[in-house]
């Protein structure tokens, strides 16, 4: 009898394994292949090269991976999940393994085998891995070999956001842009990898013992298994990287397969693949062009937007220099004093803005006629401080005034500008022609151009190729309008069910498309945006992106032929207009010939913030610090101080418990400083004290205080306020306190003129999430009541329960009386604050910034320090709850029921009625009751003929989209 | 602020209302009872992907699946224009929690009063909201549909556990067609009918016990989660059909838990927070009176022998005490847990929670939960998988299929 061999086949979402076991369960032969998507074809290849090998043999066997669900259905071929196929072949080859970690195209498994067997893989939000690097690399211009090389380098990582790719993504950017080596970024890539899987995948069970680290990207990558050993505290024993880590699935498959009753030719196998009908439930849509004569017109009506152009050889006279340093690319325009076109230049920055830039000033000096003199330069987008201070430009503008300039040379009236960019999505309305209202993408959907550029390129195409592809599609897939992480999938699955590159590529622009209509601008139908409506960005210059626009929109718009370099050729105008008739300050040719820099970074002293500043040092004592939040750490020498609400505040609860403590207690409560206890805590620290209790609080919040808690965390998708109180319950703990205090309230205070009073779910429920999920935690050591604030008869009740050992219960109405008092005096407080705060102002002639959030929004560590930023720009700052209480509720179209979201309505009417104040909402990511509220107050403003900005917040700690609002917001009030 | 479209009493006559497909089984049940007190109802069953994408375009992205799916369906409906706009209405369920479901009535109205201002949005509730509206629930109706839920919980419970086991494919669906038009005819025809439970419910369970069905073991899983997510097949894409295809039984747990559980919410409120008033009280009688009727059920199906009856309510909630507080009434609140729970220790193990994603109550009650459930019950089997409109189907069908390795483990 012939020998009885296995086949597995892992169908990854990147890469096809095929592993080829005999009767001892050996492995006899192994292939690793990329699939390009083209899952079907590459099986079918790797079968032929094993029927040459094998072409009379037998075999039982069985498909896994996340592509291989769908083939193994419709070619009728057995399937195993791949981390059960995974768990099989750890036991057969490690079976002394404790833990299992497998980073996969886009997967990540963990698998636990000892105390428990347990397997686990990422939700649907954790974001990708392999592909997560693959992008990462893209984004810095080079292989994913090349940034592991890099990362060995590391002198230092930064705090990336760990929780999804396109967090990470928009935390780098501005890196890149600041100037970090990129040695530290690549480390940082990699780390933000092993956060990821340690905090999203173990949830609580800590990592130890034995671990096998398996999946192509910890095959390869030396720089990702030197993160992961590093941070699990791993010696080379307990950290196992076998040699078949990239084939180990296949090989588990194989296992699986061992067991089939079935057994097959190569050749029986082939034929059941080819065979396999693909299915038709991939939702298709029209095709951008039915005809070449169609898709000529549409050139022939673009190409009418274009400009002069004069040669810079033999121009004699003024010349105008304008930069755009965006974040993945960099585009320089020079135009001479007719706005003709002189030099032009667009390319990917490739993580070295400065350089490329410094490197297009000096051609330009070379090329140009020596009678040219530049007698103005300006710079715009991410790179703007930088440049700015590296090449001395003149001037630095805001991208949005930039972008606008450029708009209104081609169309007069544009009442609407649209720019999609390599990272973001900017739109703009123009009403009495200045910028009106703003919208950007936040930071989940940034799915734009450099998305379709890092898909292109996984497909083995480079991008123009790739979007010519798509204009004669002839059944674009539909993949949805959300962000990246999910396109992903949803593109693997448009494979799978056997779309071609053709019909993916067309559906890609239209994604990038529905994405901006429907989830930037929200808008409801094509007259919501206007009527004449300037596309421009790099990205609208791909004739598929451009067409699905139009499309979706039902009509024609302009793009200038230039649409790449609108930023630059508005920072050029803009030059123009304001130059004085004197050379611009721009870094002469015989400097740039000297020109060179250093970079090292540094931590700020200036305040308990810590910043991380990144110091890049231009030689004749010019420098440029980046990192700083507000104008401290800049070196600048701090001014007339701007009063500030949010700090006053934040100070003004820290400071809580530093008085009326008791001399001698009976005990020693904590409160975790969080949520709800950014309001509560002068009630709470009162009512205990009075009782004769000393009261502790946690820690300021920080990134560490989020690390110290995360492993608790058991919903990644959960707001980052509440990601914080795992850490602040820690602190506690280890504070030693006798018990931690953190009542739950279905109920908050009712401030009346709401249709009720409830907290949010998460605010009133925290502590029961906390209890069960920190095994540190107990009904001794965190007390957790029920009670409504509203109802004094129920808090002395629940309370005289709660802390029955202490013998308080005659204390107990005197202490509550008094905790109410001290919660009113705090609020009196408040609002008195903001009176003056608003009276010194006004004396100063400063605009007012109603800053509204929520309680919890004054955390230092949850609003980023955007209130600096906004006294940074010379405006002053309240908060919601400060003038709440000067107007009433104005009539609403939804259901006012919480608390603290009914403040932003009345705050939101009470700014309509004053001349010098704005409001900015801020809304932490994945506050669901903000989808509500934020139309509303948007609403109201908009009714009171007021601007709406509304600022979302997460762990990034980039304020990068934020800055670029605020300025636009200025910019728009100074027009006003 | 804008005036939205009123139910008024002369619409009564000549409009339609549109209802969601959120419980097949049950709403059908329920149309009959409406269609009874003079109201002209249809139930939607459009579920192409047109319906994500008018949901998308009308509702905020960052709105929760559901009232994306709801909003999403009601403007496909008005749009493929069986319907004229002029005479038909909307209903939707609203249970005024603190939950931000609460809110989906006024997303509706705004979506539907841009492009059809003439149609009015009416509320299904029973807390009190809307009270301006000529559509209502008086006291008989709200009895009948007590009835119409715990015969629709009965059809349930039968039709999952024949149709995984079957040996006619197709059987166990004719037969709950039939029950579904039987039920409906016994409510249309008026009278007192409906109230002989006993009668009914025995020969439901003979009729579904005639069905013939194989004895092979299958994987029992059970089915938690936002109510509509839980029930709907076009938020769940269609997750029972994928668990019979798995060669699983889907065990999925009766609607009048959650109408018990929101009655308990009002009168367990007021007990926690020394606030009893009339409205908690007539709660407590309400979900007295519910609690026997759902007893009678559990009694008769237990002492027919053929079908895994449903649990007592208070068992339930005494289950619940062990994990969470049954203060915590947003969304499904402290429900979830308990239901988990005792199909755990039911020996239904394998547990698929089925949530919109970034669901604010199921963080705390779902997700936050299971690691208190599972350290209680070790061989608890339990997944979250996340619905939401970009999610695909793939992502989330690979998921279970780990949870059902993990089972065959």
């Amino acid at each position: 009898m012939s020998e009885k061999y296995s086949l597995g086949i892992d169908v990854g979402s990147t890469t096809v394994k095929t592993v080829i076991t005999d009767s001892n369960n050996e492995i006899i032969y192994s292939k690793y292949q990329r699939h390009l998507s083209k899952v079907k074809e590459t099986v079918t290849d790797q079968l032929k090269l094993i029927q040459a090998d094998f072409p009379d043999a037998e075999f039982t066997a069985c498909i896994t991976g996340s592509a291989g669900l769908g083939l193994a259905n419709s070619a009728d071929i057995p399937f195993v999940q791949e981390v059960h196929a995974a768990f099989l072949a750890v036991k057969k080859k490690q079976s002394d393994a404790d833990a299992v970690i497998e980073l996969g195209g886009e997967d990540a498994k963990i698998i636990f085998l000892t105390g428990g067997v347990e397997q686990r893989m990422n939700g649907s939000c954790a974001g990708g891995t392999g592909a997560f690097i693959d992008q990462m690399a893209t984004l810095l211009g080079i292989t994913a070999d090349e940034l592991d090389e890099l990362s060995l380098q590391a002198q230092k990582t930064y705090p990336i956001a760990s929780r999804c790719g396109v967090f990470a993504k928009s935390d780098i950017q501005p890196l890149l842009n600041q100037g970090a080596r990129r040695e530290d970024i690549a480390a940082s890539i990699f780390q933000a990898v092993v956060d990821q899987t340690v905090s999203g995948l173990a949830q609580g069970r800590t990592i130890e013992g034995k671990v096998l680290f398996l999946g192509g990207p910890l095959f390869f990558l030396k720089g990702l298994r030197k993160a992961f050993v590093t941070s699990l505290g791993l010696d080379d024993e307990h950290a196992v990287f076998p040699n078949e880590a990239p084939v180990f699935v296949a090989y588990g498959c194989a296992v699986y397969a061992a067991a089939a009753e079935n057994a097959y030719t190569i050749s029986a196998l082939i034929d059941k693949v080819v065979n396999a009908s693909t299915s038709d439930n991939i939702v298709t849509g029209e095709p951008l062009f039915r005809s070449q004569s169609e898709y000529d017109e549409f050139i022939d009506r673009h190409k009418k937007f274009d400009l002069g152009y004069c040669d810079i050889h033999t121009y004699k006279g003024d010349a105008y220099l304008g930069i755009d340093a965006g974040s993945t690319t960099t585009k320089l325009v020079l135009i001479n004093d007719k706005g003709d076109i002189l030099y032009h230049h667009y390319s990917s920055n490739q993580g070295q803005p400065l350089d490329k830039i410094a490197a297009q000033v000096k051609k330009i000096y070379e090329e140009m006629n020596p009678d040219i003199t530049i007698k103005g330069s300006a710079v715009t987008g991410y790179g703007e401080d930088l440049i700015k201070s590296g090449l001395s430009i003149d001037h630095g503008i805001v991208e949005t005034v930039a972008h606008f300039k450029a708009a209104s040379y081609f169309c007069p009236n544009v009442d609407f500008i649209i720019d999609i960019g390599g990272q973001d999505i900017k739109c703009f309305k123009i009403k009495n022609k200045s910028i009106d209202s703003i919208m950007l993408n936040e930071a989940c959907s940034s799915g734009c151009g450099s998305f379709i550029q890092t898909f292109a390129m996984a497909l083995g195409y480079n991008i123009s190729d790739f979007s010519q592809l798509g204009l004669f599609a002839e059944h674009p897939v539909d993949l949805g309008s959300r962000c990246t992480v999910f396109m992903n999938s949803s593109v693997k699955q448009a494979q799978k069910d056997g779309a071609t590159v053709e019909d993916i590529s067309a559906g890609l622009s239209s994604s990038i498309i529905k994405n901006a209509i429907y989830k930037v601008i929200r808008a409801n139908s094509p007259d919501d945006l206007g009527q004449n409506i300037v596309v421009q960005g790099g990205t609208f210059l791909n004739d598929a992106v451009l067409r699905s626009f139009e499309k979706e929109l039902g009509r024609n718009v302009i793009r200038p032929a230039i649409s790449g370099l609108m930023g630059a050729f508005g920072c050029a105008l803009y030059a123009k207009e304001r130059s004085d008739g004197n050379v611009s300050s721009l870094i002469s040719a015989d400097e740039l010939s000297r020109f060179a820099y250093t970079s090292r970074s540094a931590q700020c002293g200036g305040c308990t913030a810590h910043c991380q500043l990144n110091i890049i040092n231009f030689g004749q004592g010019r420098r440029f610090i980046s990192g700083n939040r507000c104008e401290k750490g800049g070196g600048a020498a701090v001014k007339n101080k701007i009063p500030n609400l949010y700090e006053y505040k934040y100070d003004s609860i820290l400071n809580t418990v530093k008085t009326h403590q008791p001399k001698r207690y009976i005990g020693t409560v904590g409160f975790p400083l969080t949520l709800g206890f950014y309001e509560q805590l002068p009630f709470w620290h009162r009512l205990f004290t009075t009782l004769g209790f000393r009261t502790v609080v946690s820690g300021e919040s920080s990134r560490e205080v989020y690390y110290d808690g995360q492993h608790t965390i058991p919903s990644d998708t959960v707001c980052y306020p509440a990601k914080l109180a795992h850490g602040h319950i820690e602190n506690l703990l280890d504070k030693g306190v006798d018990f931690i205090f953190y009542p739950c309230m279905s109920y908050n205070l009712d401030e009346g003129g709401s249709d009720n009073h409830f907290n949010c779910p998460v605010v009133a429920y925290y502590p029961e999430l906390l209890l069960a999920n920190n095994p540190r935690l107990n009904s001794k050591n965190f007390i957790h009541p029920y009670m409504d604030l509203n109802i004094r008869k129920n808090v002395i009740k629940v309370l005289e329960n709660s802390l029955k050992g202490y013998n308080i219960k005659g204390r107990l109405p005197r202490a509550v009386d008094e905790a109410y008092e001290a919660l009113d005096r705090y609020h009196a407080d408040v609002a008195n604050k903001a009176r003056d705060i608003i009276a010194q102002a006004r004396a100063e002639k400063r605009n007012i910034i109603v800053l509204a959030g929520r309680p919890y929004h004054i955390d230092k560590e949850i609003n980023h320090g955007i209130h600096k930023l906004i006294t940074s720009l010379g405006m002053a700052v309240v908060t919601e709850d400060s003038v709440a209480q000067l107007a009433r509720t104005p009539k609403l179209n939804v259901l006012n029921q919480w608390t603290y979201h009914s403040r932003l309505y009345r705050a939101a009417k009470y700014v309509t009625t004053q001349p010098d104040m704005q409001l900015i909402q801020l809304v932490s990511f994945g506050c669901g009751i903000d989808a509500v509220t934020g139309d509303e107050v948007r609403s109201i403003l908009e009714e009171g003929g007021k601007l709406y900005t509304q600022l979302k917040i997460d762990e990034i700690n980039n304020l990068g989209a934020a800055r670029i609002r605020l300025r636009s917001l200025v910019a728009a009030m100074e027009q006003k | 602020m804008h005036e939205y479209a009123k139910f008024t009493e002369d619409m009564l006559k000549t409009h339609t209302i549109l209802i969601p497909d959120m419980l097949p089984v049950h709403f059908k049940l329920l149309i009959s009872i409406f269609e009874t007190a003079g109201y002209k109802m249809e139930l939607l069953t459009n579920d192409s992907r047109r319906v994500v994408d008018e949901g998308l375009k009308n509702v905020h992205n960052d709105a929760c699946y559901p009232a994306l799916l709801v909003i999403g369906q009601f403007m496909d409906a008005l749009n493929s224009g069986k319907y004229d706009p002029d005479k038909t209405a909307l209903l939707i369920t609203q249970t005024g929690g603190g939950c931000r479901a609460s809110n989906y009535i006024h997303l509706l109205r705004k979506a539907v009063d841009r492009n059809y201002p003439q149609v009015p949005v009416v509320s299904l509730n029973f807390s009190g909201l809307e009270k301006d509206s000529a559509f209502k629930i008086t006291v008989p109706m709200f009895i009948k549909m007590l009835y119409a839920v715990l015969y629709g919980d009965l059809l349930m419970l039968c039709y999952n556990k024949c149709r995984a086991y079957e040996v006619n494919k197709g059987e166990s669906k004719k037969m709950l067609n039939k029950w579904q038009r039987r039920i409906g005819n016994i409510f249309r025809k008026g009278g007192s009918t409906y109230t002989r439970t006993k009668r009914i419910y025995t020969d439901i369970l003979d009729d579904f016990a005639s069905i013939q069905l194989s004895d092979e073991k299958k994987i029992r899983v059970g089915i938690v989660g936002e109510i509509y997510v839980k029930y709907s097949p076009l938020a769940n894409n269609h997750l029972e059909d994928f668990l019979i295809s798995e060669g699983c039984e889907p065990v999925v747990p009766s609607l009048i838990e959650f109408v018990m559980y929101c009655a308990a919410g009002a009168f367990n409120d007021a007990k926690i927070y020394d606030n009893k008033t009339k409205k908690s009280i007539f709660n407590k009688i309400g979900y007295e009176l519910i609690h026997a009727k759902h007893n009678e059920l559990i009694n008769v199906v237990k002492k027919h022998g053929v079908f895994e009856a449903p649990h007592d309510f208070e068992h339930l909630r005494k289950l619940a005490d062990k994990y969470i507080n049954q203060g915590v009434v947003m969304g499904e609140g402290w429900l979830i847990p308990a239901e988990m729970a005792a199909l755990a220790k039911s020996g239904v193990e394998n547990i698929i929670c089925a949530q919109p994603f970034g669901c604010l109550p199921n963080h705390i009650v779902a997700k936050g939960m299971s690691r208190a459930i599972k350290e209680d019950n070790p061989n608890a089997n339990i997944v979250a998988i996340d619905y939401d409109p970009g999610a695909t189907r793939v992502n989330q069908e690979n998921r279970i299929k780990l949870m059902l390795a993990n089972a065959r483990m």
